[in-house]
């Protein structure tokens, strides 16, 4: 295994790593919210100034913490992860 | 507005804005042509505008017309769609979008079937397909038969045959040219009237949205703001957000848009551009849906059409007048072609490439013929939905659009991660996902109370007294089912070759195709 190859290996793995995070983040806040609507319906009746429940702020920042989520991934794979891949295929290019 | 009162200002409106978007289209897929870099080229769409094409493509007539409806008919309960139709994004843009890209030509299907036998693969997924397109169908088919009910008074079943025929004719015409373009100049019409009435409602709040629904809680009491009696159980309500999670990273034509961008990295990024689109329009539908519910006044909604789908126009009508009303009818429209462009094609696609081909010409048949059954594909594929499209009428269009995310959340979203992730994968397995996947949740949503009781009219007892699935969204049990059959029948039925070839898809998801020695 070239050493090319083995930084891409250990940097692809750094990034199924960050995306299961980030799913995983994604899935909990959201089932969260579903389970709170199933389950606890008076509590995101909450009205906590005239005009916004609870379950509308909550709805609002689940909006925003699904475009963070994607942000923080699609910044760090442009930054750590298109490096590797195009010294590994400059590498397999040059091999040949 | 009363149905069967001819309007002409909105008629004229109407005809105006749909002839412009036509040519815009029409101009925008010349020009790419002539520069010859389309077809050519192939792959050659920038971030930002296959971000906009696949906003294009996802903003159905589900969004603007069936979630604005259900928030001014049950206020909050709207809004699980709204945030619902979101949270999907990250899941295809960090597991489905880059692999995708890598390791497909022109479906999904080729991803699944990278290191399996490709026919039994096709053949199943097509069908898979076939039920999702179906399904999405049924629902821009009523959204625009409710439309054109309500601006030309016509009968809700003349309207959507008149329908269904314009769409024929128009995806026969409109499949020559650039899908992209449609959606792309779709995408910017839908979003400039979806900002253009909610500017039109907060004006008349001082731009405080908290004063429109505090407006809506004080009309229609505090309820409006809470979770209420559309999601009345919690399984249910657990249900409909798995379907809505885990079906956009199924949906066929919304993942062959990863195809048309030159790499994965592309096709990563037009997603960050796609989210910031749809997610802005969302946070839209939240005003148009309370502001409906407060200028037109719930009764008018569901005078015009139980299912409240028409509360936008209604409120473009109360804020901006007639020929505003023209204007939004027009987005809605050519929002509803566009998308009924794209699902007819992907599905025709699949019947006559995948079936016919594969099945019944065991994979031999000459251009022309094929060409031949996908016209006769596209043909009965129209007739289909205005039949069904008239059996589902006042139904809310979001919640038919649900429905065929939890198809493919069922029957394609399994198979395609674990085609990705498992090396023990198998034909056998794929094929028993999908399938599966697919029977089960049509079963399911067959014996539910929206077909047994809304569609077939039976009372409530018997409905209750014969077999019946008591929920209306039957993802909660056929995701978990879906991927239960896959690896049972793949640990079953162990394929050498599939594990041979899960190395080079690791590799290939990292680094793409290799290039030809």
């Amino acid at each position: 295994m070239s050493d090319t190859e083995i930084q891409l290996t250990r940097v692809a793995a750094a990034r199924w790593r960050l995306a299961l995070i980030l799913t995983a983040t994604m899935t909990v806040v959201y089932v969260g919210f579903i389970l709170l609507i199933a389950f606890n319906k008076p509590l995101l009746g909450t009205i906590l100034m005239p005009g916004l429940s609870l379950g509308i702020l909550l709805g609002v920042l689940i909006i925003i913490t699904a475009w963070v989520l994607i942000m923080i991934y699609v910044r760090w794979t442009n930054t750590h992860y298109d490096h590797r891949v195009a010294d590994e295929r400059r590498f397999r290019q040059e091999g040949r | 507005m009363q149905t069967g009162e001819t309007n002409y200002v909105a008629m004229a409106g109407f005809a105006i804005f749909i002839g412009l978007s036509l040519v815009i289209t029409w101009f925008a897929a010349r020009k790419t042509r002539s520069t010859e870099h389309f077809y050519a080229a192939g792959r050659s769409i920038t971030a930002f505008q296959n971000g906009l094409a696949l906003a294009g493509d996802y903003m159905s007539a589900a969004s603007f017309l069936g979630i604005a409806g259900l928030v001014a008919l049950s206020g909050f309960d709207g809004l699980i769609y709204s945030i619902g139709f979101l949270v999907g994004w990250p899941v295809v843009v960090c597991l489905i979008a880059e692999p995708l890209r890598n390791l497909g030509k022109y479906t999904f299907s080729d991803v699944v079937a990278f290191r399996l036998r490709q026919a039994p693969v096709r053949v199943a997924s097509a069908i898979g397909s076939l039920a999702v397109v179906a399904f999405y169908l049924i629902a821009q088919m009523v959204g625009a038969g409710n439309l054109i009910k309500l601006l030309f008074g016509l009968s809700y079943e003349t309207a959507v045959v008149i329908v269904g025929m314009v769409m024929l004719a128009y995806v026969l015409f409109g499949g020559m040219i650039a899908t992209t373009w449609v959606q792309i100049v779709k995408a910017v019409l839908l979003l400039t009237g979806a900002f253009m009435l909610a500017v039109m409602v907060l004006m008349k709040f001082s731009f405080n949205p908290l004063a429109l629904f505090a407006e809506a809680s004080r009309l229609y009491g505090e309820g409006v703001l809470a979770p209420g009696r559309f999601v009345s159980n919690p399984i249910d309500g657990i249900s409909l957000g798995l379907a809505l999670m885990f079906g956009t990273a199924g949906l066929p034509h919304i993942l062959m848009r990863f195809y048309t961008v030159p790499d994965a990295r592309t096709a990563r990024v037009s997603v960050a551009y796609a989210t910031a689109a749809i997610g802005t329009f969302y946070l839209f539908t939240f005003i148009l849906g309370f502001g409906a519910m407060v200028l037109v006044g719930q009764p008018a909604i569901r005078a015009i059409d139980p299912g409240g789908n028409m509360a936008a126009p209604l409120l473009a009508e109360a804020v901006g007048g007639q020929a505003f009303l023209g204007f939004i009818a027009a987005v809605a429209f050519a929002t509803i072609l566009a998308v009924v462009a794209g699902l007819t094609l992907a599905g025709a696609a699949a019947l006559s490439h995948d079936i016919y081909v594969h099945v019944f010409r065991g994979g031999r048949a000459s251009e022309k013929e094929e060409l031949r059954v996908a016209r006769g594909a596209t043909i009965a594929l129209a007739l289909l939905a205005i039949y069904l499209g008239i059996e589902f009428k006042d139904q809310n269009v979001a919640y038919m659009v649900g429905l065929a995310f939890a198809i493919a959340a069922s029957a394609n979203f399994p198979a395609l991660v674990l085609s990705m992730f498992w090396r023990g994968f198998t034909t056998r397995g794929a094929q028993a996902s999908i399938l599966v996947g697919t029977i089960s949740t049509l079963t399911l949503i067959y014996f539910s109370p929206t077909i047994q009781m809304d569609v077939l009219k039976h009372t409530a007892e018997e409905f209750a007294n014969s077999l019946h699935f008591k929920y209306r969204n039957p993802g909660l049990f056929t995701i978990p089912l879906s991927f239960a059959v896959g690896i049972v029948v793949s640990l079953l039925t162990p394929e050498a070759a599939a594990r041979e070839g899960f190395a080079r898809l690791e590799h290939q998801i990292h680094v793409g195709e290799e290039e030809p020695v």
